[in-house]
């Protein structure tokens, strides 16, 4: 990548930023801060308040309250042409009576590029996203992939300090998808980009993400690393929208080092989390969890009875469902090194750790119904 | 507006997929014939017009039995025909690039209002469409009577321009409800300014709209009647007015070679609009 | 912006979060379109309505002299019967018409749209010119009627001449509202009905008939309104004996300079125009049909 596209990225403040239409809330006072350089993604259900959110870092809807600084400066009431940041659109937004270069040269225009310095830098902002040659084409003579490339290149050409992008793989299908997001990552690595990533796609934010705010409802539920979002959860929503995860309910009281958790069929033993009082919920990942035959006896540490209700081999390992005391459904992942000869319809005991079992408020958000988990990591 | 190209050969529709009711293949040809006779109505007035305008006698007598193009001689050599001529394109152009402008305008500000308030704004910008012209026209001439516009260029265009606007802002805003807005927001992120935008983005993507909104506004003002009957004055007076009055005074010809240059620049304008409006729908798909 | 004075905690220098920035100058985009409209359309509207109330002087007196007058009454009932006829006469031809185009291949089609929108946007002035050639004592429909031995009849200056250019001029109008609301019309609800058993004549009653009803209710409120505005062809086709409000609005004003009576007819025009549209836009509500759109 040539130095010329390289920017080192600013830092994004949002201070309780607020969106309301009416009287629906959509983005309820958010406090989150982007580092420099980093790649942080919005992750969440539709209607969770992300895109919201990136439209108003972008400047495309009205702050209703709150503060939006870059850099340290307050943009909120700036008009987006001000604002200097580059933004991938979900459905390319390539101007269709523009050919490839020309739509790589608008921001450079708009910002008085003189004409050769311009040339040069379509030319690199081409080449970074592999598209060589394609300047003399128009947007509909591309396919899906190749137009986001472009996207891509238009907004990177005049090295903004941050880049928003508004799902941008979501129209496209499976293998280019992957194929883009390690070019995406390559791209957020050479150009040193802020980089504001929003999707609803959890793998894709595994993928790609420095850290990941997790949106619910207008609000954040919480921000961290892959790593700590999955093995750290400190919501019920979290551990259930990020990744699988298997929750047992009761109430919580401290219990030595650790938090004792009792409900119908429970009595537990989490040895992390911050809750030790009320109603809680314990959150076991799915390849934590040992299924030990209910013939045995009942093992030591924490067990909880179970029926095994679905059983799918899965080649590396196998996914088991499990009907758990309360009537609500685990989710039990097995390595094919260690699978257990428990099958569908057996009785089981769900063995785990104190150290893998995290207690988290139950804050009602958990019906047992709403395991979210959909086409968790294979 | 669904102005029609041809696609492929053969009116096959004719024979319907149920040849094995023979009773409902008479009904078609039925309705083939009554629809033939509904549209040869409609376009008889055409084929009256342009064969009398070449006749050789001085009459109005169909049809002609000789042929000359002395009509239309007469027409350009003649100082009032040629002048009324000159009128309706002066009027129709300003007109047209008044409605233009100043729909397009209007068509802009629509498209960024809420549902309610499209509704309310449109039907007040559609309204000249519904409310009888002769109603208007009295007002008009009333009004132009008291600040002495009749018979002048600015009253013809600022009265035309009124009944174009429709015309200009139903194929406008027809084009803008085609725009993808995200491009708007892409141009804004880009750096481009409200201004920029509109120039570099928003009326390239629309200009097809905007040309047949254009081409609409100068026929609707080439063909006006009756506002400009009222205001009309012997200094300034439109084709139209001019055929008026030679209808109820001559019985020559030259009026025939009048309504067909009218019929054949209408015509061809109208074809055009519809062409270019047509081809704006098939590229957006 | 005065930010960059204070780098650490520009909070307090920053301004209030944005007003709707994309409300801001929609005013200024229709502002032309306000004016020319406030001055050259509401602006003579309200002038007529004021003469037709205080010339000579304010009262009712224009309209106590048109509603005592047998003369005017029987303008306004022809004007009336007129706009009537020529909505009958439009409805009875644009409909088969308009069934023809949903049912025909795309050539079809684009004949006969083109057949409609052409002379639609033909000069009214040229095609009543045609129609008083073509209507003459001497004229083609009578050298036709002539050669199957009937007639002469006098057509123009009578109101049948009239009704027949009106209903040619307008036919476009009742033609494309049909055509729209018969073209989204589901198909398989004739197949249901007929392979139920219904006989062909039933099924087009009962089933395409009411479906087809709100674009002939839009259609034959365009074509009614503008009949009782039509004045160019009433006025070349017609007589002074069979004249319409619309031409007798024309000599008040042009001829006589009886502006408070001319006003007044054209309060009663503008009044029924309104009244007509808001009644149909009631009973198109009801029907659940969309409202009737312009031209176009």
């Amino acid at each position: 990548m040539p130095a010329d596209l390289q920017s080192g990225g600013a830092s994004i403040t949002l201070r309780g930023l607020t969106k309301h239409y009416g009287d629906a809330v959509a983005v309820a006072g958010i406090d989150l801060e982007a580092r420099p350089g980093e790649f942080l993604t919005f992750l969440g259900p539709s209607g969770s308040g992300k895109t919201t959110t990136l439209n108003m870092i972008a400047g495309f809807i009205d702050v209703t309250a709150g503060e939006l600084l870059i850099d340290g400066q307050a943009v909120h009431s700036l008009p987006p042409h001000k604002r200097d940041i580059g933004m991938v659109f979900q459905q390319y937004a390539l101007f269709p009576h523009m050919t490839v270069a020309e739509n790589v040269a608008y921001p450079l225009k708009q910002r008085k590029v003189e004409k050769g310095e311009r040339g040069r830098l379509v030319t690199a902002a081409l080449a970074a996203v592999g598209l060589d040659g394609y300047d003399a084409r128009r947007p509909s003579e591309l396919s899906g992939g190749q137009q986001q490339r472009v996207a891509l290149a238009r907004a990177i050409v005049y090295s903004p300090q941050v880049l928003l992008m508004d799902e941008p793989l979501g129209a496209l299908d499976r293998k280019l998808r992957d194929t883009l997001q390690l070019e995406i990552k390559r791209i957020h690595a050479e150009l040193g980009t802020t980089f504001v990533y929003v999707t609803h796609d959890q793998e894709e934010a595994l993928a790609l993400s420095d850290r990941i705010a997790v949106f619910n409802a207008g609000r954040i539920e919480q921000v961290g690393t892959a790593e700590e979002l999955y093995d750290a959860p400190e919501t019920v929503f979290c551990a259930q929208f990020l990744g699988e995860s298997t929750l047992l309910q009761g109430t919580a009281r401290p219990d030595g080092g650790a938090t004792l958790v009792e409900g119908p069929g429970v009595r537990v033993h989490a040895g992390r989390g911050h809750h030790s009082a009320g109603a809680a919920a314990v959150v076991v990942r799915p390849e934590r969890i040992t299924l030990v035959p209910a013939t045995d006896d009942a093992p030591a540490g924490n067990a909880v009875r179970g029926r095994v209700t679905e059983d799918v081999y899965l080649g590396n390992g196998r996914k088991l469902q499990i009907e758990l005391p309360d009537g609500s459904a685990g989710t039990v992942r097995e390595t094919a090194a260690a699978r257990s000869a428990c099958r569908s319809g057996d009785e089981v005991w769900l063995t785990f750790s104190a150290d893998d079992a995290v207690v988290l408020p139950d804050d009602g958000a958990s019906a047992p119904t709403a395991p979210v988990a959909a086409g968790a990591a294979a | 507006m669904s102005a029609p190209t041809v696609t492929d050969g053969a009116t096959r529709a004719s024979v319907p997929a149920a040849p094995r009711k023979p009773k409902r293949r008479v009904g078609r040809g039925l309705l083939w014939a009554f629809s033939a006779l509904v549209a040869f109505w409609l376009v008889a007035p055409a084929l009256v017009v342009i064969p009398l305008s070449f006749t050789d006698k001085q009459s109005l007598a169909f049809p002609p039995t000789g042929w000359s193009t002395r009509w239309y001689e007469n027409f350009f050599s003649d100082p009032t025909w040629a002048a009324s001529l000159w009128s309706s394109i002066q009027v129709g152009l300003l007109t047209t690039v008044v409605a233009t402008v100043v729909g397009t305008a209007a068509a802009l500000g629509l498209a960024r209002l809420g549902p309610r308030g499209q509704t309310l704004a449109r039907g007040a910008l559609m309204a000249p469409i519904i409310v009888p012209v002769i109603v208007v026209a009295v007002g008009t001439y009333a009004l132009f009577l008291r600040f002495r516009l009749l018979g002048t260029l600015p009253g013809f265009v600022a009265a035309h321009t009124v009944l174009a606007l429709p015309f200009v802002i139903i194929p406008v805003s027809a084009s803008l409800a085609g725009l993808d807005r995200r491009l708007q927001d892409a141009a804004a992120i880009c750096g481009a300014n409200r201004w920029a935008v509109l120039r570099q983005i928003t009326l390239p993507l629309v200009a097809p709209g905007i040309l047949s909104g254009a081409l609409f506004a100068f026929v609707t003002s080439f063909d006006e009647v009756v506002i400009s009957l009222f205001i009309q004055s012997p200094y300034l007076r439109t084709l139209p007015v001019q055929m008026y009055g030679s209808i109820t005074r001559d019985t020559d010809p030259t009026i025939a070679a009048a309504a067909t240059m009218i019929l054949v620049i209408t015509t061809s304008l109208v074809v055009v609009a519809s062409a270019v409006a047509l081809r704006r729908i098939k590229h957006a798909r | 912006m005065s930010v960059s004075a204070s780098p650490p905690l520009p909070a307090a220098a920053a301004p209030p979060p944005g007003r709707t920035r994309r409300g801001l100058r929609n005013g200024s985009l229709f502002l032309p379109a306000a004016v020319l409209l406030a001055a050259f359309f509401l602006a003579p509207l309200a002038v007529m309505v004021v003469r037709a109330f205080t010339d000579p002087q304010t009262g009712l007196q224009n309209f106590s002299w048109f509603f005592g007058d047998a003369v005017q009454v029987d303008v306004l009932i022809r004007t009336f019967r007129t706009a009537l006829i020529v909505t009958v006469v439009c409805a009875l031809l644009a409909y088969p018409y308009a069934y023809l185009m949903t049912v025909v291949g795309p050539l079809g089609l684009a004949v006969l749209t083109l057949l409609v929108l052409v002379p639609f946007w033909t000069s009214l002035m040229v095609r009543t010119f045609a129609w008083v050639i073509l209507l003459q004592d001497t004229g083609v429909v009578n050298d036709v009627l002539g050669f199957f031995g009937l007639g002469p009849v006098q057509l123009i200056r009578t109101t049948t001449g009239v009704v027949i250019g009106m209903s040619q001029i307008l036919l476009p109008f009742m033609v494309m509202p049909l055509y729209a609301v018969m073209r989204g019309i589901d198909r398989r609800l004739l197949q249901a009905s007929s392979g139920l058993g219904a006989k062909p004549l039933t099924t087009f009653v009962k089933v395409w008939l009411p479906l087809s009803l709100p674009g002939l209710a839009a259609g034959a409120l365009m074509v009614f309104i503008s009949s009782l505005g039509f004045y160019v062809t009433p006025a070349l086709l017609g007589s002074p004996d069979t004249a319409l409000v619309s031409q007798q609005i024309f000599t008040q004003v042009n001829g006589l300079l009886e502006w408070g009576r001319g006003g007044a007819m054209g309060v009663i025009v503008l009044v029924m125009t309104l009244v007509l549209l808001a009644v149909s836009a009631g009973a198109l509500r009801l029907l659940g049909g969309q409202r009737p759109e312009g031209r176009a």
